[in-house]
């Protein structure tokens, strides 16, 4: 009975994995099969579509974020608010569509966007050109940079400081991967990856990391509300925020972007920005 | 055919050659591997002791005290989710000091596991023929040598399947300490996810794992439960 079991297991897996691989020539047979029958289906998906969703019903604009990162994204009062979600309910108004927030860990919107399971990715998210790679981003909306927090009587005074110490990062950001680069590949120091900043940044306060390193206005926020923490005034890295968008998506892209250009010359992105980074 | 075949070797390359990334996965295992063998010796050293004193209590009426805190062990611990007992372990009890996550780990994985491999051991214990505890006083033996020459030995041969499931689920359950930033086998995928944005390779390859170790603990298990049954003839 065991061996059945066994081999019946095993005939599963093969099968699973063998389906997921042969994704990629299914999808072109299709692609093929599609081109052939060419408009018939075409029109016939519209109609479809039509049908599914009428054009006097709101189409939604599903934003992908990771609500733990103050003053752009957190929760308050049982909803997200912050920059970002100002931003895209902006755009989102501007579209005519009606904005949905979808929280999730911060490694996860990237693939959210990618697989359409949301629309847009706004989280404060920095161009990279890796994340280029698998997604498009629209023009920048907001600069930020990364810096450094530490404990007031911390002996680390500047970056080069940070060598043979433990350095707390929010797993996946571009914090992460400046120290993996600098510091970790070439073993230079210590990292601890954490799902949260706010879990990063109580592991400093209890002495668990020697420093943490994050976006500079949320960190600006986690030293105004936990005493004995210290940012540095040495930036770390400059960098870009921009929304997140799937590469198949070139039409959102076009629109978002024409979206923030209005939003930037109406002053309405500056009056949010202000809104939130003033007020700390 | 070929260019599927690229593909899949192209995307293997990206996420575990380029960068080392496999190091990743490797160094995760370790950990894995390290929790789950210490929390399951420090699991079954709880779990014995506490079954012990609940199956005196039981039997005898003896060791009130310490059969009271054994439920009370009991109750929390299996009344509350190894996630909070895993975050409050690290943050809260050991929130003022420096420790090795990896100790924190295997505290909070043997304390929990302790608890079900305790009453797996009860269930065990209570198992064994209530004329075998008879049987051996009527011989001669005390408490004590009937529980060591009688009872345990049989006890242990009940105790060892859902022993082996406890195993298992330990083994599947270490894979939330990611969460305490301790890079085990699945945090080891997630953070190849979050560099390559390919959530297919490093999670398969993680599953693919976890499901040999699994097989390989089934197989153990039933090898030792084969040679287990060479007395009962």
């Amino acid at each position: 009975m065991k061996k059945v079991l066994l081999v019946l297991l095993a005939v599963v897996m093969v099968f699973a994995l063998f389906a997921a691989c042969a994704k990629n020539v299914v999808e072109d047979a299709i692609a093929d099969v599609v081109e052939e029958v060419g408009n018939a289906v075409e029109e016939a998906g519209d109609a479809i579509e039509e049908a599914i969703e009428p054009d006097e019903e709101v189409m939604t604009l599903v934003m992908a974020t990771n609500a733990e990162f103050p003053p752009y994204e957190y929760h308050e009062g049982g909803e997200i608010v912050g920059i970002d979600a100002e931003i895209a309910a902006a755009i989102a108004e501007k579209l005519g569509m009606e904005l949905v927030i979808e929280d999730m860990a911060f490694d996860s919107i990237i693939a959210a966007v990618q697989s359409g399971k949301a629309d847009i990715g706004l989280a404060g998210m920095t161009v990279t050109e890796d994340r280029l790679k698998s997604i498009n981003f629209s023009d920048s909306y907001a600069t930020g940079k990364q810096v450094i927090i530490v404990s007031e009587d911390s002996d680390i005074m500047s970056a080069d400081d940070l060598e043979g110490k433990t350095i707390g990062v929010q797993g996946s950001t571009t914090g992460d991967l400046y120290i993996t680069w600098d510091y970790i590949d070439d073993g230079l120091a210590e990292i601890e990856r954490y799902n949260k900043g706010v879990d990063a940044v109580l592991a400093l306060m209890q002495g668990k990391v020697d420093a943490v390193v994050i976006d500079n206005e949320p960190a600006k926020v986690f030293v105004s509300q936990n005493e004995g923490l210290v940012i540095l005034e040495t930036e770390y890295v400059i960098e870009e925020y921009a929304a997140a968008i799937a590469k198949d998506n070139e039409d959102l892209l076009e629109k978002v972007n024409a979206a923030l250009t209005d939003l930037k010359e109406s002053g309405k992105l500056q009056e949010i920005i202000d809104k939130y980074i003033s007020a700390e | 055919m070929a260019e599927w075949w690229a593909d899949i070797v192209g995307r293997f390359i990206h996420n575990f050659i380029a960068e080392d990334r496999w190091r990743y996965m490797l160094d995760g295992l370790g950990v894995t591997l390290l929790v789950t063998v210490c929390a399951v010796v420090l699991g079954t050293a709880i779990g014995f002791v506490v079954s012990i004193i609940r199956s005196t209590h039981d039997k005898t009426g003896r060791m009130k005290i310490a059969n009271a805190i054994c439920k009370v062990y009991l109750t929390v611990i299996r009344g509350t989710p190894i996630m909070l007992q895993l975050l409050i372990i690290y943050f809260v009890i050991f929130g003022a000091v420096t420790i090795d996550k990896r100790i924190v780990a295997i505290i909070a994985f043997g304390v929990n596991s302790g608890a079900y491999v305790a009453e797996i051991f009860r269930a065990g214990i209570m198992s064994v023929d209530k004329g075998q505890f008879e049987a051996g006083r009527s011989l001669g033996f005390n408490y004590t040598q009937t529980m060591t020459n009688i009872i345990m030995p049989q006890a242990f041969k009940n105790s060892v399947p859902p022993l082996a499931n406890e195993l298992i689920v330990l083994l599947k359950e270490t894979a939330i300490v990611g969460y305490i930033a301790l890079q085990d086998l699945t945090k080891g995928a997630d953070i190849i996810r979050g560099r390559t944005f390919d959530p297919f390779m490093p999670l398969i390859a993680a599953a693919i794992i976890y499901l040999i170790i699994v097989m390989i603990m089934s197989k153990g298990v039933s090898i030792l439960e084969r040679r287990l049954r060479r007395s009962d003839h």
